[in-house]
């Protein structure tokens, strides 16, 4: 604390009045008080629901273990491994489609750079769902692309629309940003010198992405990866939407037990074991991270 | 000899840029298309052009309180995001203090985290807690998620603070106030619009939180969702468009305003 103290560069204000907690954390506690009292306790709640008795909408019912027991003996985990499996998919589609975009903003694009980041960051903020509903509108019968095809070639082809792969094009579509500027990121902390170097020392480009660029990039391209799998692991539209319902995800179950079904205990085990699963990966990758030196780069 | 190396890798991640940006935009243009054909049911290519969704769709009254609800949840969201996420970028990258890397991993946490799940949590909280459904248990819901964006956000250009300046101002007989006034706030300006246009834009365009917590209150992306699933009409590519050109505007507009304001300081 007596270092801390030293290295806090405002010693007249700190020195004022001989606080008893430091700066950083009296400016952290309104967003520690936000998530206690709006993510932490939620999450309690859910909790605390999926040990009651089913169908009860009260938190203060007979507690139980049959919502548990429901979803060991019925098919959820058929649910469980499409939504992973999705989700899983996305993330390696995202990676390799990113990349060469990614690398191109780190390094290629020079002023340019900044006109495309604005370019991909714009659709972020146009609703999800209006997006999603835009590519019903393109591959729906009689759309832009197969009433296009139509109308050039006098072909009709069936709709791809309303199947599992088209979920999977929906989510690549969704997440595409999250996994690209965490890997710009990752990638624009590879110091030039050292590829430079590697060419020099004869490599070839296939070596130097391999050995050099990859491993220094790596801490971007998780969390892009993280990001985009765990968000992927709660998408609900793209399957409802686009996927016409053909394949039901866990985030789909776990609607309908809360609305259709009017099963809240059973919808919050469900919440408990993805959250479980989330929330492992999630603490697992992101403790072995130096947040200082992947966002204060500059 | 470093571009004899790249000749054919830059036209050709140009190239993939330029294609994936076009993926991007594809189904907005599609929605665009939509919305300026004038049969009941969308067909390409268009017959008929006509501007008349759009017309029915600025008369509709319900179409106004739902863009009222959003715009009012929208601004709530920003205002409060942007004063709680200041303090809370100063804390993630500003000081140096014990437990400070736990708190940055705590932040991240929200958004590491799928949206439905946290909007079922929030509605079982708000249940347990005997709250009302409204546009005001939405906000709340809408913080939880965008309050770490935003910190983050802002976080980003604190980093590149240099903590002499307040330290020369404290030196120079400013009060705590007058630093925090006349040379934090400032420095930090930029980041802070930043974080402000995200947490609008963001709360704007939310339909896994908002689905859950807001009760009879209905946003723009609800509508949307609710009319895609059962009911479709013109309106809906009409709204989607809006939201685009919405978006764009407040976009383009916020940065190109950053980039003037930039320039005629460096001048």
């Amino acid at each position: 604390m007596a270092a801390a103290a030293e290295r806090d560069p405002v010693p007249a204000i700190e020195a004022e009045a001989g606080r008893r907690f430091s700066a950083g954390f009296r400016c952290s506690l309104p967003v520690l008080a936000l998530l206690a009292i709006g993510f932490a306790a939620p999450l309690l709640t859910v909790v605390g629901f999926s040990f009651v008795e089913p169908r009860s909408f009260s938190l203060w019912s007979e507690p139980s273990l049959a919502n548990y027991r429901t979803i060991v003996e019925q098919t959820y985990y058929r649910s469980f491994l499409w939504s992973l499996f999705f989700a899983a998919v996305t993330v390696v589609l995202l990676a390799v489609i990113c990349y060469p975009v990614a690398y191109g903003l780190a390094r290629i694009f020079g002023r340019w750079s900044n006109l495309v980041t604005l370019l991909f960051v714009l659709p972020l903020f146009i609703p999800e769902i209006g997006r999603i509903y835009g590519w019903v509108l393109f591959f729906i019968k009689g759309g832009v692309l197969l009433g296009g095809v139509k109308a050039l070639t006098g072909i009709e082809l069936t709709s791809i629309l309303f199947t599992p792969p088209m979920i999977i094009f929906g989510m690549v579509y969704v997440y595409l940003p999250f996994m690209l500027f965490p890997m710009t990121l990752g990638l624009s902390m590879v110091p030039r010198e050292v590829t430079e170097a590697a060419f020099d020392l004869g490599a070839s480009r296939w070596q130097v992405f391999r050995e050099v660029e990859l491993p220094l990039a790596m801490p971007g391209i998780v969390i892009g990866a993280l990001l985009t799998f765990v968000l992927g692991v709660g998408a609900i539209v793209e399957a409802k939407v686009l996927g016409g319902q053909s394949v039901i995800p866990i985030t789909h179950d776990i609607e309908i037990a809360f609305t259709y079904a009017q099963n809240w205990p059973l919808g919050a085990a469900l919440s408990v074991l993805l959250m479980l699963v989330v929330g492992v990966l999630v603490l697992a990758v992101l403790k072995r991270f130096d947040l200082d030196r992947i966002l204060g780069r500059r | 000899m470093g571009a004899q190396r790249g000749r054919w890798v830059t036209p050709l991640i140009a190239a993939w840029t330029a294609a994936i940006c076009l993926f991007l935009y594809m189904p907005v243009v599609a929605a665009a298309l939509a919305s300026l054909s004038q049969s009941r049911y969308f067909t390409f290519p268009v017959v008929r052009w006509s501007t008349t969704w759009w017309g029915k769709t600025f008369a509709s009254i319900q179409i106004r309180e739902l863009i009222e609800t959003s715009f009012t949840i929208a601004l709530a969201v920003t205002a409060i995001s942007v004063a709680l996420a200041f303090f809370g970028a100063l804390a993630f990258a500003r000081y140096r203090w014990r437990g400070r890397s736990l708190y940055q991993r705590l932040v991240l946490l929200p958004i590491f985290f799928p949206q439905s799940v946290l909007g079922l949590a929030l509605l079982l909280w708000f249940n347990a807690l005997g709250l009302p459904l409204s546009w005001q248990t939405a906000v709340f819901a809408h913080l939880v998620w965008i309050v770490p964006v935003a910190t983050l956000v802002i976080a980003i250009q604190v980093y590149s603070f240099d903590p002499a300046l307040e330290e020369a101002a404290a030196d120079l007989g400013a009060s705590r106030w007058q630093v925090l006034k006349e040379v934090t706030l400032p420095v930090l300006w930029p980041g802070i619009f930043s974080g402000a246009l995200f947490s609008f834009l963001l709360s704007w365009g939310n339909f896994p939180l908002s689905l859950f917590t807001t009760g009879a209150d209905s946003t723009v992306p609800e509508y949307l969702y609710a009319k895609m699933i059962a009911g479709y009409t013109p309106g809906v590519p009409v709204l989607g468009t809006l939201s685009t050109l919405g978006a764009a505007v407040l976009l383009l507009g916020g940065y190109g305003l950053i980039t003037v304001i930039r320039r005629a300081r460096g001048a």
